[in-house]
């Protein structure tokens, strides 16, 4: 490769007349990564998509993208696509002219445009429905159809904005190994933005957490969950119960936790608040007599072992090493 | 286990119970005449006001008369009389010549108003603002808003003063009033607010996301406007078509009022006609002028399917 970073963000701020919405943040995107930027609503994630996009003026700084700075260029100068929450397909037209739009536009003749819009919408197994107009298809299938109609741009990002929050958990699985696939085969970056911890774990090379317009957290999935730097990540990143600790909060892996007689081990004691059953685990949630709140997953033996109701008296305890300690 | 008390076992089945007890207490109709029910005030008043009238235009159209009275019959001498006359061509091909400037120029004039309106003025108070600057002038009467361009557009009127008080010419202009280009400016003026009106409603139905995704895939503004924007606004288009088209063909006074009596309208020759009491022909010519207006409205929702956008 013969450029750094695919996208590289170097204090990028927006405001809204006072308001800043994406508070001076930076990042670099190595080439072909999976980047997911993840934060609850309001953090500034779509706002810093949209900016990269170039659907959204950037206040201050700049925005480069496989080290070309083009923080004043139109969307599409800059060699990146994006994927509309909405999907936003034009209503009027037919798939295969949604996928073959841009190209129109480029004034690419007709038979040569459909054939290369065909292309594309074999690529994400849409061929069969190519005469259809948008409404007739279901929303996986019109999320299919965008996806073509931005990917034959051969953009050098792929830009998606909350792609799989309309769709059903289980088609939601589906194709998000599909956009990994397609991500993995065309060898670009693609940066999606989601809320869902669980999505951005599932798919990111990158995983980018934000919080009131800034980025808190920026590094490889395993690495974010195993070490969260703040309480605010072990929170959001779930599966974590953050304790107060010797010295500072700790966070610990709920997965580490047990319950059972207390050894001399890290623990704390407390009344059984929930007990749910989620199939390989059991998630047990206590609340302490200081009003902290902990729950520990236990494979379903385990917990059968020992089973504890609501109203119980329970102490969860974890190995010395799993604690981890949190800045701040 | 436990998990059972956690669900109370009657908050399910309470919520459910509650709409069935309430729709028993109504005294239940037959759904025939629920039906009858929801259609009747408007059939009635179509009836009454539409069908009746039309039916009675339809019958007399075959009568016979002379200069006294009107007398039962079933001729077909009205039709012939006035499909043969070379003035009802003449004024056909008149009326549609202004109906097409007037529509053309409405069509330009109300898709950039709309357009500037929806997607150019941000702030929904100054829209509104807009809006209403566009409709109130409407709440005047078409008759007066006719006539208030006469002392405009005069000989010695305000446009003719300005005009050669600035030097742009030295003769007052003679074109300006009583003439083809005053009906069509008052036209113009009449109607320009029934192309904005169901335009700016089918634009502010677009999607602003299909915006950005053509201004994403490259469409220049020009491209984004022919590619998206017109297509998805043609409902509106045409419903605003329609209305226009219907007002200029059914128009009498402005036509009379500002041509000066050199052009003449369809509804005019029937007015002159029934002025004359002649009853008979007049209802023929109305009979005409409908299925006429009739033939080129559905010829126009074949184009694009109005009821779409009604449904919506």
């Amino acid at each position: 490769m013969d450029h750094r970073y695919d996208v590289e963000l170097v204090k990028v701020t927006k405001r809204y007349g006072t308001t800043v919405a994406v508070d001076a943040i930076s990042l670099r995107i190595p080439p072909s990564t999976y980047c997911c930027l993840l934060g609850p609503s309001g953090c500034g994630k779509t706002s810093t998509l949209r900016m990269i996009a170039g659907h959204e003026t950037i206040s201050e700084g700049d925005v480069l993208i496989r080290d070309v700075n083009v923080t004043d260029l139109p969307p599409a100068r800059r060699g990146t696509a994006m994927m509309f929450q909405s999907y936003a397909l034009f209503p009027h037209l037919t798939c295969l002219d949604n996928v073959a739009f841009s190209l129109k536009m480029r004034g690419v003749a007709k038979a040569e445009r459909h054939a290369k819009a065909r292309e594309y919408l074999s690529l994400v197994h849409m061929a069969d429905f190519a005469a259809r107009l948008p409404a007739q298809l279901s929303g996986g299938q019109q999320q299919r159809v965008a996806l073509a109609r931005a990917l034959i741009t051969r953009p050098r990002v792929l830009l998606l904005d909350e792609p799989l929050s309309a769709l059903d958990p289980f088609l939601r699985v589906k194709m998000r190994e599909e956009l990994k696939r397609l991500q993995r085969e065309l060898g670009i970056s693609f940066i999606h933005v989601t809320h869902g911890q669980e999505e951005a774990m599932a798919l990111a090379d990158l995983m980018v957490v934000m919080e009131a317009g800034h980025i808190r957290q920026a590094g490889a999935p395993r690495e974010v969950f195993e070490t969260p730097a703040s309480a605010f990540i072990a929170r959001f990143i779930g599966g974590h119960n953050v304790l107060p600790g010797q010295s500072g909060m700790i966070a610990v892996r709920a997965d580490r936790c047990r319950l059972g007689p207390p050894g001399d081990g890290p623990r704390v004691t407390g009344r059984v608040a929930a007990v749910e059953y989620q199939g390989p685990v059991v998630r047990v949630a206590l609340t302490t007599e200081d009003g902290l709140e902990a729950a520990a997953l236990l494979p379903d033996h385990d917990f059968d072992r020992a089973p504890v109701g609501p109203g119980d008296v329970a102490t969860l305890s974890w190995p010395e090493g799993a604690a981890h300690q949190l800045a701040g | 286990m436990n998990v059972r008390q956690l669900v109370s076992p009657w908050s399910a089945g309470a919520g459910a119970a509650m709409p069935i007890e309430r729709r028993r207490a109504l005294p239940k109709l037959p759904n025939w005449a629920v039906s009858w029910l929801q259609v009747g005030p408007l059939a009635a008043i179509l009836l009454v006001l539409f069908v009746l009238p039309t039916v009675l235009f339809l019958v007399v159209s075959f009568f016979d008369y002379d200069r006294v009275g009107i007398y039962p019959a079933f001729l077909l001498d009205n039709y012939a009389e006035l499909l043969t006359t070379p003035a009802t061509l003449r004024v056909y091909v008149s009326s549609l010549k202004f109906a097409a400037i007037v529509w053309a120029l409405t069509l330009v004039i109300g898709f950039s108003v709309a357009h500037f309106l929806v997607f150019h003025v941000r702030s929904p108070i100054l829209r509104t603002i807009f809006f209403l600057l566009c409709a109130i002038p409407f709440w005047t009467s078409g008759i007066i808003r006719t006539i208030a361009w006469i002392p405009f557009l005069g000989r010695n009127g305000a446009f003719n003063q300005i005009l050669m008080a600035t030097g742009i010419t030295d003769r007052p202009l003679e074109f300006l009033l009583f003439s083809d280009f005053a009906v069509i400016v008052t036209y113009v003026h009449l109607f320009t607010l029934l192309m904005i009106g169901p335009i700016a409603n089918s634009l502010a139905k677009i999607d602003p996301a299909l915006i950005e995704a053509a201004r994403d895939a490259g469409a220049s503004r020009w491209q984004t406007l022919v590619g998206v924007i017109i297509p998805l606004s043609k409902t509106g288009i045409a419903l605003g078509s329609i209305l226009v088209f219907t007002q200029v063909m059914g128009d009498y006074f402005v036509v009379k009022t500002m041509s000066g009596g050199q052009s003449a309208s369809i509804v005019s020759m029937l007015s002159t006609e029934i002025q004359a009491m002649q009853y008979p022909p007049a209802a023929a010519n109305a009979m005409v002028l409908v299925v006429f207006v009739a033939v080129m409205v559905g010829f126009m929702m074949r184009v694009v399917d109005v009821r779409k956008e009604l449904v919506k």
